[in-house]
C-alpha cells in the first residue's frame, strides 16, 4: 500500500492535479468573451492587468479589502486557514524530503518544526471554526450542501492524519499511509470540484479586476477601492 | 394555454401591441396568463450553452458557500437578514438550478425565479465588491432576467417598457415631435427670464449633445428648461437630437438584449449623424450605464466606448464650475445640514466617485455636507434601482427595501438629500411618502439654477439696468 501510495499513485495525482489545473486555466480565460461578459478586454491590456493584479492582491493581504474588514472574525479563520493550507503542504521538511526523493528538487525553504506545528494547530483550529460557522450561522447554513461537507472532509483530513502521524498517536506508519493517500485524494480533487477555487480564485478575481479596471471606473481613472 | 394573447414570449414591437397592453390595468390579465405559461426548454437551455461561458458557469461553480455576502445586500438587511436573501443563495437557487436542470424547469419554479430575478435584487453589484472570489451576483442576476425575458416571465410594466424602447426609441410613447414641441414650449416659458435661451435641435458639429430622461418630456419638463439655461449661462454650444434623444433603457432592466441594442443605436446613429465633441446626458443613473457603460457593447462596439466621449451630468457641472464657466453666489451656498445619495449605476459600476463631492464643495457652505455611511462605491442601492421602483406588483418588497437608505439618510440628520439619479431620486421621495421622515430632495439643476451668478449680458434687460445702478 505505502509503495502503491509513494509511487505511481503519486504520479498520478500530482499529474492530474497540475495538467487539470492548466487545461481549466486555459479554459477559463478562452472562456472570456469581450462580447459576453461586456469587458473589451483586449483593447485595454495595462488597464486590464492593473485592475486583475488589484483586485487579487488586495484580496490576499489580511483586512485589505472592506470586504475582510466587514467580517473580521471570518477573516482570521479564513487566513488562519489558509496560511497553513498553503504553506504547510510545500514547505514542510518532510514533504521537501519527499519531493527530493520522488522529483528529484524540493522547494525553496522547509518551514522549522515549531513553526510547522504552529501553523498546523492554526489551521485545524480556524477549519474546526469555518465548520462550526457553516453550522450556526443561517445565512450560511442554508447554502450548504453535501459537497461542500464533503469538501471540508477532504480538507481537514490531510491536516488530522499529519498531526496523528506527528505526535506519533497509536500506529505512526497507518497515519502516515493515511496521510499521504488524503493529500493525494486532495490533489486529485482540485481540478474537479470547489477545491478548483485555489487557482480558480486567481481566474474569477483577475476577471472582476479587468472588468473594473476597464470597463466600471479604470478607464474614468478611479481605481475600485475594494 | 402555453402562450396567452398579453403574456407571452414574443416582444411588443407595435403601437398596438403597447396600448393592448396597457389596457390590462396593473396587468391582472398578463398574470393570470403567466401561470399558465409553458416553458420552452430547448430553447433556454440552447440560449444558456450559447450564452453562459466560463465567467458566469465559474462563479456558480467555485462560490464557496460562505456567506460573506450577505452583509453586503441591502435587500438581506432591510429583510432582517432573511437567509434567503443572502446573494449566493438567491442566485444559486435560481440561475444556477435552471443550469443544473439543463433548462427543465417548470412554470412554477419560473415564477419564483422571476420574483427573485426583479425583486430581490437591483443589480446594483455591491455584493461582487465583498466576495473574496470576485463573484459579482448582480451581473448573474442581469442575466438570469435574460433568460426571464425570453421565456415571458418579465414584469409587466418591464415588457411595456422594452416595447416602449422598441416601437418609440424612448421608454414612453412619446415621439420626436412630442418631445420637441416640450423642449421648445419650455424654452418660451423661460425665455422673458433668460433672454436668448434657445433650444438648438439637429445643428452639426456642436461642442455638445445632450441627452435625456423620457421622464423629463413627460413628467418634469421643468428639467428640460433647467438643462438649457445652464448649457445657455454656460455659454455652451450644444444640441439635442430630434431622433437619439432618449438615454434611458427600461430595455435594459427587462433583460430585453435586441431592444437594448435598438436603443442605444438610435443614439449612436445621433452622434454618427450630428458629429458632436461630446455627448452628454442628464442627471441618472441607469441612463448612464445603458448607453455609455454597456451599450457599446450590445451595439458590437470593440472599443467598448459609445462612437463619440460620452459624460454624465455631474462630470459636466463639475467641469463648468472647475472652469468658471458657471460661477456660484457665495451667498446662496447650501447652508443646511445636506448629504448625497451615489448612485450605484455610476459611481460603483462608473468610477464617478468624487465627481458629486466636487459640485458640492462648490454650492454648499463648508461644514453642512454629510456623508451617508458607507458611501461612494460601498454606497448601497436607494431601494429602487433595476426596475424595482416601476414594478406594481413588487411595491410591497421595494418599500420593505427603501428602509436601509431611510437609515442611512436618518443617521446623517441631514434634511435634503441631493440625488443626481431618477432612480434615485424616485426612491428617495417614495421613501418620503412612505416613512415621513422630513426630508426633501432634489436634483443638481434646480440647486444650482438657484444661486448662480448670471453675467450681466445674459440678464433681462430691466434686470441689467438695476444692476448698473
Ligand atoms: S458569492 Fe462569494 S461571498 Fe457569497 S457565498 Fe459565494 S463565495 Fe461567499
Ligand atoms: S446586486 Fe445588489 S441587490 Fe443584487 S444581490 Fe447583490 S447586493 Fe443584493
Amino acid at each position: 500500500m505505502y509503495t502503491l501510495l509513494t509511487g505511481p499513485a503519486f504520479y498520478i495525482a500530482l499529474g492530474v492535479c497540475i495538467i487539470g489545473m492548466i487545461v481549466r486555466f486555459y479554459q477559463y480565460f478562452n472562456g472570456l468573451s469581450w462580447q459576453l461578459d461586456r469587458v473589451a478586454y483586449k483593447e485595454y491590456p495595462a488597464m486590464g492587468f492593473k485592475g486583475a493584479v488589484r483586485s487579487i492582491y488586495k484580496w490576499l493581504i489580511p483586512y485589505g479589502t472592506y470586504g475582510w474588514r466587514a467580517q473580521p472574525v471570518m477573516a482570521a479563520a479564513f487566513f488562519g486557514f489558509h496560511v497553513g493550507a498553503i504553506l504547510l503542504p510545500l514547505f514542510l521538511i518532510g514533504h521537501n524530503v519527499f519531493l527530493k526523493e520522488k522529483l528529484g528538487f524540493s522547494l525553496f525553504f522547509n518551514l522549522s518544526t515549531p513553526v510547522a506545528d504552529w501553523l498546523t494547530w492554526i489551521a485545524v483550529i480556524s477549519l474546526l471554526f469555518l465548520l462550526l460557522r457553516r453550522l450556526v450561522l443561517p445565512e450560511v447554513r442554508i447554502m450548504t450542501d453535501r459537497k461542500d461537507w464533503g469538501i471540508l472532509l477532504i480538507s481537514i483530513a490531510p491536516f488530522i492524519t499529519g498531526m496523528l502521524a506527528r505526535y506519533q498517536v497509536g500506529d505512526y506508519s497507518f497515519w502516515l499511509t493515511a496521510h499521504i493517500l488524503t493529500g493525494e485524494i486532495v490533489l486529485l480533487a482540485i481540478p474537479f470540484t470547489k477545491l478548483s477555487h485555489v487557482f480558480l480564485f486567481f481566474a474569477s478575481r483577475a476577471q472582476l479586476g479587468m472588468d473594473f479596471g476597464i470597463k466600471r471606473g479604470g478607464l474614468k481613472g478611479s481605481k475600485m477601492a475594494w | 394555454m402555453p402562450e396567452g394573447t398579453l403574456c407571452n414570449k414574443k416582444p411588443v414591437d407595435t403601437a398596438e401591441g403597447i396600448t393592448t397592453l396597457l389596457a390590462d390595468k396593473s396587468g391582472k390579465i398578463y398574470y393570470e396568463e403567466m401561470k399558465h405559461l409553458e416553458i420552452d426548454s430547448d430553447l433556454l437551455w440552447k440560449t444558456i450553452q450559447n450564452t453562459c461561458k466560463t465567467r458566469i458557469r465559474t462563479w456558480l461553480e467555485i462560490c464557496a458557500h460562505c456567506g460573506m455576502c450577505a452583509d453586503s445586500c441591502f435587500l438581506y438587511l432591510a429583510n432582517d437578514r432573511d437567509p434567503k436573501q443572502v446573494p449566493a443563495y438567491k442566485i444559486q437557487s435560481t440561475l444556477g438550478e435552471i443550469i443544473r436542470k439543463k433548462g427543465k424547469v417548470d412554470n412554477a419554479f419560473m415564477l419564483h425565479a422571476m420574483e427573485v430575478a426583479w425583486a430581490q435584487c437591483t443589480c446594483c453589484n455591491r455584493c461582487g465588491t465583498y466576495c473574496p472570489h470576485g463573484i459579482d451576483t448582480g451581473i448573474m442576476f442581469g442575466y438570469l432576467r435574460g433568460l426571464c425575458y425570453q421565456q415571458g416571465f418579465v414584469p409587466w410594466e418591464m415588457k411595456i417598457g422594452a416595447g416602449m424602447h422598441r416601437v418609440y426609441n424612448a421608454q414612453m410613447d412619446i415621439t420626436s415631435e412630442d418631445y420637441i414641441d416640450t423642449f421648445e414650449w419650455m424654452i418660451e416659458e423661460n425665455e422673458e427670464e433668460y433672454p436668448g435661451l434657445k433650444v438648438p435641435v439637429d445643428v452639426e458639429d456642436a461642442d455638445i449633445m445632450y441627452t435625456v430622461n423620457a421622464r423629463e418630456a413627460k413628467h418634469y419638463p421643468e428639467d428640460l428648461a433647467e438643462a438649457a439655461i445652464l448649457f445657455h449661462i454656460a455659454g455652451e454650444n450644444w444640441t439635442i437630437p430630434s431622433k437619439g434623444w432618449e438615454l434611458t433603457s427600461l430595455a435594459m432592466f427587462a433583460g430585453d438584449w435586441a431592444a437594448c441594442k435598438m436603443q442605444v443605436e438610435s443614439v449612436y446613429d445621433a452622434m454618427d449623424r450630428l458629429r458632436p465633441k461630446r455627448m452628454i446626458g442628464t442627471e441618472c443613473g441607469h441612463a448612464h450605464r445603458a448607453t455609455v457603460v454597456e451599450g457599446p457593447y450590445w451595439a458590437g462596439r470593440k472599443s467598448g466606448r459609445p462612437p463619440v466621449e460620452s459624460i454624465h451630468y455631474i462630470e459636466w457641472l463639475a467641469e463648468a464650475l472647475r472652469t468658471g464657466k458657471l460661477k456660484i453666489d457665495p451667498a446662496k451656498r447650501i447652508k443646511e445640514p445636506v448629504t448625497l445619495q451615489d448612485s450605484c449605476n455610476y459611481v460603483r459600476n462608473h468610477g464617478l466617485r468624487e465627481t458629486a463631492r466636487e459640485i458640492i464643495s462648490y454650492i454648499v457652505e463648508p461644514g453642512y455636507f454629510i456623508e451617508m455611511s458607507p458611501n461612494k462605491e460601498h454606497n448601497f442601492c436607494c431601494g429602487g434601482g433595476g426596475g424595482f421602483n416601476g414594478i406594481g406588483c413588487f411595491r410591497k418588497q421595494r418599500n420593505v427595501g427603501l428602509k436601509v437608505k431611510r437609515d442611512q439618510i436618518i443617521a446623517t440628520g441631514a434634511k435634503l438629500v441631493i440625488s443626481p439619479c431618477h432612480n434615485c431620486w424616485d426612491a428617495i421621495r417614495d421613501l418620503e411618502e412612505e416613512f415621513e421622515i422630513g426630508i426633501r430632495w432634489s436634483f443638481l439643476k434646480p440647486l444650482i439654477i438657484k444661486m448662480l451668478i448670471i453675467p450681466e449680458h445674459l440678464l433681462p434687460e430691466e434686470e441689467a439696468e438695476e444692476e448698473d445702478e
